[in-house]
């Protein structure tokens, strides 16, 4: 039935020889196969491949009723091919990326607009007729935050087509990466995003342990899985605050604002740093968490626990936060769908999609978390999951630390240079998938006959979520865009790389 | 209305005190580096090469010609900790103060010859704090005289991973509460004092960059926060990237961290502006 595909777990290292190489051509109808069974695309790229020395793509792809295995195919990229994307919007975005980096032609893509490269000559696209109107904000905008360009083409307050141009970002992080000493990876990785430091580091980490062959003691999977709860808390209750000021409810702003802080405080008591920066490394945890800083998350949890439901309580009851939360920024199902996006978003469109449950790893097969939908696709309900889900990683550190129980100080690693001593499997793959709190985050690599890493891939989420926000601003008011925004709050550094 | 009045109640009064208070950050935060003498320690030659070499930034080097010293380079850091554990603290010592801060760029070295004599005192204290108070001495008067009472920043991200970011945001909240002393982050460059600068510049973001800064009506401020912004940081050495502010722009004030402590750029700014 997966004929050619290969069924993969993430986050375990296939040789390069074990995959099946395929010509384009039986690539291209597999695919196509498996696209009208509903999967949907997790990484799409390509590398030149050591063991027959040609160019290859790669691909993974996720679907239904496969257990906790991901598809994995390899083909031989051809320099232009009818494009995945005339018939699955999910390529649109890799099938760019492709473009623009590879040179290889998706045939009939709708537009082939820069990505992260050359953006000064973006052609966008341009609505002709006597009332429209274009509205360009950015890239620097309003409020203390990251670049991008938005360009509307509106009729009076009403949005006919937002286009979305990224790249500001644009650092170079994956040829940065191949070209700096092991010892620099973990700082750059981290600093991919830094609202996800955590989450990223996860993803390397585990791809590290499996090409390395080190295996991860219990308490070091439970301590990893609090840092990315952690994070999570964060960020969910940040947000939570930041849309309570774009509709201008200041008290629940100030005091999520002020709550978000005391997460990152906790972070701090884990790694030295708010953002979870410097703690992880593979096969082991940089900085000792002593039973005094677990008490002190312990006794923090219990303390904020009935805050945040007290002001979550007021926030969600009050009409005039219900009247603007309501029917704005709606997602369809079918539009979800369609577009394959992940995490919150998706959640919130009525799909039930969660790595932590779908794809468990760390100790999140211990944790029984439940999936949190909503049906409206609206900001509403991408608050109101985040506003569940932060119940559940208030209730999921807890078990975690009750799961540590007494704390050993045998999983400490006194430096990074130690982690590194095993070589890497030659000639192999490894993708790692893991549910930053945008949701899911993926990292892949393959290595050469010596185990040296000649392609490092990072997906972030949000590679699959901004083309659902320039969606749901269509025939939307212009007005409504930065409450829209933020219900999404994808990563534009992390987009960017 | 009575909801929002209970829920009031019940949040309490959450502002910090600070300046009037200290703050102690917990002892595993990585804040200002302390380095050990090195003929203090008879440190053998092998160690320190290890130790200097351990640092996947190259901020640590060796100094001086006739009593050699150890100096760390808090511009290139990205407060890792690497060095720290590869000397097992001997050498390079992380201490949980965070005031950090430079009017210039030499100013963030940090050498192992000026640090023994504030080696006796404790992190944190009075000693600590006045050495520091000392970089804004200078221009102190005058900047006093301008923004003590009004200070307008814009901030720019270019190329910045978020960090910096969501720290500068944190400001705004309760906690710290930025406004009490009469500092905003403002929406427009044209209305702002001066640019707070977060990324190691990204060629994509230059522009804009250069942008905002020509709208800023003189006298005007350029405040590089955190390594990235400072000396291009885990991404110095990409090609997509100018590495700093600096390559572009003058930078009067500069905050590291990785990214830096809320604590840390509050008082930066605080002291360069003489708003204390
Ligand atoms: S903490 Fe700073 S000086 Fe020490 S190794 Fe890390 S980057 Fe280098």
């Amino acid at each position: 039935m997966n004929e050619g595909l290969l069924p993969i777990i993430p986050g375990e290292a296939i040789p390069l020889s074990k995959i099946p190489h395929l010509h384009f051509y039986d690539f291209y109808n597999e695919v196509l196969a498996q696209m009208e069974d509903g999967a949907k695309v997790v990484q799409y790229f390509a590398f030149n491949d050591p063991v027959v020395d040609r160019k290859q793509l790669l691909l993974v792809l996720r679907k239904a009723g496969m257990g906790n295995r991901l598809l994995l195919a390899l083909a031989y990229a051809t320099n232009e091919y009818l494009a995945f994307s005339v018939h699955h919007k999910k390529f649109h975005l890799f099938e760019r990326e492709l473009y623009e980096t590879e040179g290889i032609r998706p045939i009939g893509h709708p537009s082939l607009h820069p990505v992260r490269k050359q953006i000064e000559l973006y052609p966008f696209y341009c609505i002709h007729g006597h009332e429209v109107h274009e509205v360009g904000v950015g890239p620097v905008h309003a409020g203390v935050i990251e670049p991008g360009h938005f360009r509307f083409s509106a009729v009076g307050e009403r949005v006919h087509l937002l286009e979305i141009q990224l790249g500001y970002q644009h650092r170079g992080v994956e040829q940065l990466l191949l070209k700096s000493a092991t010892s620099a990876w973990p700082m750059i990785i981290e600093g991919i995003a830094g609202d996800s430091a955590v989450s990223n580091a996860l993803c390397w980490v585990q791809a590290m342990e499996a090409l390395a062959n080190i295996s991860v003691s219990r308490e070091l999977k439970i301590v990893r899985t609090l840092a990315v709860e952690l994070e999570r808390l964060s960020n969910h209750v940040g947000d939570l605050g930041a849309l309570s000021n774009d509709v201008a409810f200041l008290p629940a702003a100030a005091y999520f604002g002020r709550m978000r802080g005391e997460f990152l405080n906790l972070l701090l008591l884990l790694s030295g740093n708010r953002f979870g920066k410097g703690l992880l490394v593979p096969g082991a945890l940089r900085f000792e968490l002593s039973s005094e800083s677990a008490d002190l998350i312990r006794a923090k949890i219990d303390e904020i626990t009935p805050e945040i439901k007290s002001v979550g309580k007021l926030l969600f009851t009050t009409p005039s936060v219900q009247s603007r939360f309501e029917r704005i920024g709606v997602l369809q199902v079918e539009q979800a769908q369609e577009l394959g996006v992940v995490g919150i978003t998706a959640r919130a469109s009525g799909i039930d999609y969660d790595v932590r449950v779908d794809y468990p790893r760390e100790s999140y097969s211990e944790l029984n978390l439940p999936i949190r939908t909503q049906k409206g696709g609206d900001v509403w309900g991408r608050a109101m999951v985040r506003f569940e889900e932060i119940l559940d990683s208030l209730g999921a550190i807890k078990t975690l630390l009750g799961m540590l129980g007494r704390i050993e100080s045998s999983f400490l690693q006194p430096s990074h240079s130690n982690a590194f001593a095993n070589a890497f499997a030659p000639s192999s793959v490894i993708v790692t998938l893991n549910e930053g709190w945008r949701g899911e985050l993926s990292h892949a690599a393959v290595t050469d006959g010596a185990g040296k890493i000649i392609r490092y891939k990072i997906k972030d989420p949000s590679f699959h979520n901004w083309n659902a926000l320039a969606q749901v601003m269509r025939e939307s008011e212009i007005s409504d865009f930065p409450l829209c925004n933020k219900s999404f709050n994808l990563s534009y550094c992390g987009f960017d790389l | 209305m009575y909801k929002v009045l209970l829920n009031r109640y019940q949040q309490g009064q959450r502002t910090s005190k600070f300046p009037k208070e200290e703050i102690i950050l917990p002892a595993i935060y990585r804040g200002r580096p302390q380095l050990s003498a090195l003929e203090q320690l008879g440190e053998t030659k092998k160690s320190t090469d290890e130790c200097i070499k351990s640092c996947p930034f190259s901020a640590l080097a060796l100094d001086g010609k006739e009593r050699p010293s150890l100096n760390l380079d808090m511009g290139k850091c990205v407060f890792c900790g690497e060095c720290e554990k590869n000397s097992g603290g001997e050498l390079v010592r992380f201490t949980n103060d965070f005031k950090m801060g430079a009017d210039q760029r030499d100013k963030l070295i940090v050498t192992s010859a000026s640090s023994t004599h504030s080696k006796k005192s404790t992190h944190g204290d009075s000693t600590n704090g006045n050495e520091l108070n000392d970089f804004l001495q200078a221009r102190s008067r005058e900047l006093k005289k301008m923004f003590s009472r009004s200070l307008q920043l814009r901030q720019v991200s270019a190329g910045g991973c978020n960090a910096c970011e969501a720290d500068i945001n944190v400001l705004n909240t309760p906690f710290f509460d930025l406004a009490r002393f009469g500092i905003q982050i403002v929406a427009s460059p044209r209305h702002a004092d001066g640019l707070l600068v977060t990324g190691p510049v990204s060629k994509n973001m230059k522009e804009a960059l250069l942008k905002s800064y020509h709208a800023v009506p003189a006298p005007k401020m350029v405040i590089a926060v955190g390594s990235c912004a400072i000396a291009g940081g885990p991404f110095h050495a990409s090609d997509e990237v100018l590495g700093g502010v600096m390559q572009l722009l003058p930078v009067d004030l500069f905050i590291p961290g990785c990214p830096p402590h809320p604590l840390t750029t509050l008082f930066a700014i605080l002291n360069y502006f003489g708003i204390l």
